[in-house]
């Protein structure tokens, strides 16, 4: 109960913070989208880093420790630390600098412009949503996930949700989520969304390290830190340690899945509220320190968790296999910790989840209003009303995404990785676009639909997702010079859709001067 | 310089594929495994570049002129 309790009093904090945001509310729709293009490196920082890291960062990173071992911090961690910030710096500067100056919305907004083509506009706008949509389903199950196992037990004494082990259903804690993320969202907007991202941010970095010292403690069991920290570790068995369950090709597959947020539209959103091109400079540098301060711990959790001094050894093999790396950093909470750091920890874990969800929802209202509705209006616009629309639109996204979350398999956990493909196969499209001149808007449409094409043919082949460990080429591919080993489906997707689009720009017409011009005039250099 | 840091962009991506300490069991300090302790490496090594990138390829002639076209 003491668990429930804490989640309530979280969740109640957030409402306010949203409705504080909405105080501030200037009425318009820039304001709205946008925060008025107010934001300063901090929040920038806090709400990009908030907004990329999803519930993966906590339960994710600690259960694939536990599962593969220490190499997991380089499989995920240090790369997105190398690749994001790149992101950042390559593409969010640069499409900031045109967003202000061309008054840029959406990415369909600018590629529209870009390739001077509404055919590109109405091809990209469904497969942005429906891989949105698809990484948005992660966060809404895993909310509902986490609020029903922590809260087992918690209505025993009323007889409430005897099915669920008296625990709050996942429907109905998926259910909560939604509905506060969604008062922020609608009455906070921007502001809001960033104003919640940096708190939840502060909240899963401050209470992962917290997490870590208690149960360093716990395993260690001695006087000092450091030599809680030796006893820990070398408890594990040494093969968790080296790297042997994580192929070698696998590794370096995974060195393409940050490159995803290039294409995020919630990212590109989050871009555009900076208040100058300077305020970039903080996230670019501190996100790789960010990503160590939440991960390390993570990582270090789960590899303890292996071994036999763990204390939660027999509750995992009591589990199913698949759900055994999902519930480890619950059961050492739980186990060595308390209820109180354990309803705080949730807090946690539902802050990563739900600072992705927000600039999510908000973005998907943002694309409805503007790449749908107000496609091609070139009238003065109306702010009240285009701020209704947007909220009508994000309530509508809650309510639809929510009702899918119900009708759909658990398995779509594993839906997030090829959402992150999808995505990944779009970055050509936008590094071209800001880059190459010769960059046709043929070449792009078929670059996506190339994307889009690969993507369905490979997760087919995966039996829609249900194979986590699909590769491709399925066997060793033996050409006359290399043999190329079995990879990660994005290598397929990113390859084959930057040939569609290098060949096909350069063998169709380019964009008129006078669209060049527009984007290209100054070299993008110092 | 800028060309400098760009390399030294690559570079670090390079290094971050470390085949070479595989099976390296290692604990550092006694508790960090050597795969561990090698990619924060990677990370602060990120950050530091990261930081002489915004310092010295920061693209501040071409943002001022394009700020400048749109308020012409």
């Amino acid at each position: 109960m003491t668990q429930l309790v804490v989640i309530v009093i979280y969740l109640a904090l957030l409402v306010v913070l949203g409705l504080t945001a909405n105080r501030m509310f200037r009425g318009t729709a820039s304001d709205y989208m946008f925060a008025s293009h107010s934001i300063g490196p901090f929040l920038l920082l806090m709400s990009l880093f908030g907004t990329t890291m999803t519930a993966f960062a906590l339960v994710g990173s600690t259960g694939q420790a536990y599962r593969a071992g220490a190499g997991v911090y380089g499989l995920l961690a240090s790369a997105s630390g190398i690749v994001h910030s790149l992101c950042f710096f390559l593409i969010g500067v640069p499409l900031w600098t045109l967003g202000q100056r061309h008054g840029y919305r959406t990415q369909i907004q600018f590629f529209r412009d870009r390739l001077n083509s509404h055919a590109i506009g109405y091809l990209l706008f469904p497969i942005l949503v429906f891989l949105v949509v698809g990484y948005l389903m992660v966060g809404v199950l895993g909310g509902g996930a986490v609020i029903e196992a922590v809260t087992q037990g918690a209505f025993e004494p009323s007889g409430w949700f005897a099915s669920t082990g008296f625990g709050v259903p996942s429907w109905l804690g998926s259910a909560v989520i939604c509905v506060v993320v969604l008062i922020y969202v609608f009455f906070g907007g921007m502001r809001g969304t960033a104003w919640a991202n940096a708190f939840q941010t502060a909240v899963f970095m401050i209470l992962g390290v917290v997490s870590f010292v208690v149960i360093a403690d716990a395993i260690g069991g001695t006087d000092s830190f450091v030599e809680d920290l030796r006893v820990a570790s070398q408890q594990v068995d040494e093969s968790q340690l080296r790297r042997d369950k994580i192929p070698k090709p696998l590794f370096f597959s995974f060195l393409l899945i940050p490159l995803s947020v290039g294409m995020f539209p919630h990212v590109f959103q989050h871009w555009l509220t900076a208040r100058n091109a300077n305020a970039f400079k903080l996230p670019i540098v501190m996100h790789p320190i960010f990503i160590m301060i939440v991960w390390v711990p993570c990582v270090l959790l789960g590899l303890w968790a292996s071994g036999p001094q763990s204390g939660i050894g027999e509750a995992l093999a009591e589990m199913d296999p698949h759900d055994r790396g999902n519930a480890v950093l619950g059961l050492l909470v739980s186990t060595h910790a308390g209820p109180l750091l354990g309803g705080l920890l949730t807090a946690g874990i539902l802050a990563a989840i739900m600072s992705s969800l927000d600039s999510q929802f908000l973005c998907l209202g943002t694309m409805f209003t503007e790449d749908v509705l107000r496609s091609g209006d070139k009238d003065e616009r109306d702010d009240r009303r285009t701020v209704l629309i947007a909220r009508t639109f994000v309530v509508a996204v809650v309510v639809a995404t929510y009702c899918l979350s119900l009708v759909l398999p658990r398995s779509v956990f594993d839906l997030g990785l090829w959402s992150f493909a999808g995505f990944t196969g779009l970055f050509p499209v936008v590094f071209a676009a800001i880059y190459w001149r010769w960059l046709t808007a043929a070449g792009a449409i078929c670059s996506v639909l190339t994307t889009i094409g690969v993507w369905f043919v490979l997760f087919i082949r995966s039996g829609f997702g249900a194979n986590p460990g699909y590769s491709f080429p399925e066997q060793p591919l033996s050409l006359t010079v290399v043999t190329i080993p079995p990879l990660h489906p994005v290598v397929a997707i990113f390859v084959a859709s930057t040939v569609a689009l290098v060949v096909v720009s350069v063998f169709t017409k380019r964009p008129d001067d006078a669209t060049l011009r527009k984007f290209f005039r100054p070299r993008w250099r110092a | 310089m800028r060309y400098l840091i760009w390399m030294l962009v690559l570079v670090l991506i390079i290094l971050h594929q470390d085949y070479w300490q595989w099976e390296n069991a290692t604990l550092d300090f006694g508790f960090l495994p050597r795969a561990l302790t090698y990619h924060i490496a990677i990370s602060l090594a990120a950050a530091i570049i990261w930081l002489l990138a915004v310092r010295f390829c920061w693209p501040d002639a071409m943002i001022e002129r394009e700020l400048e076209d749109q308020d012409r």
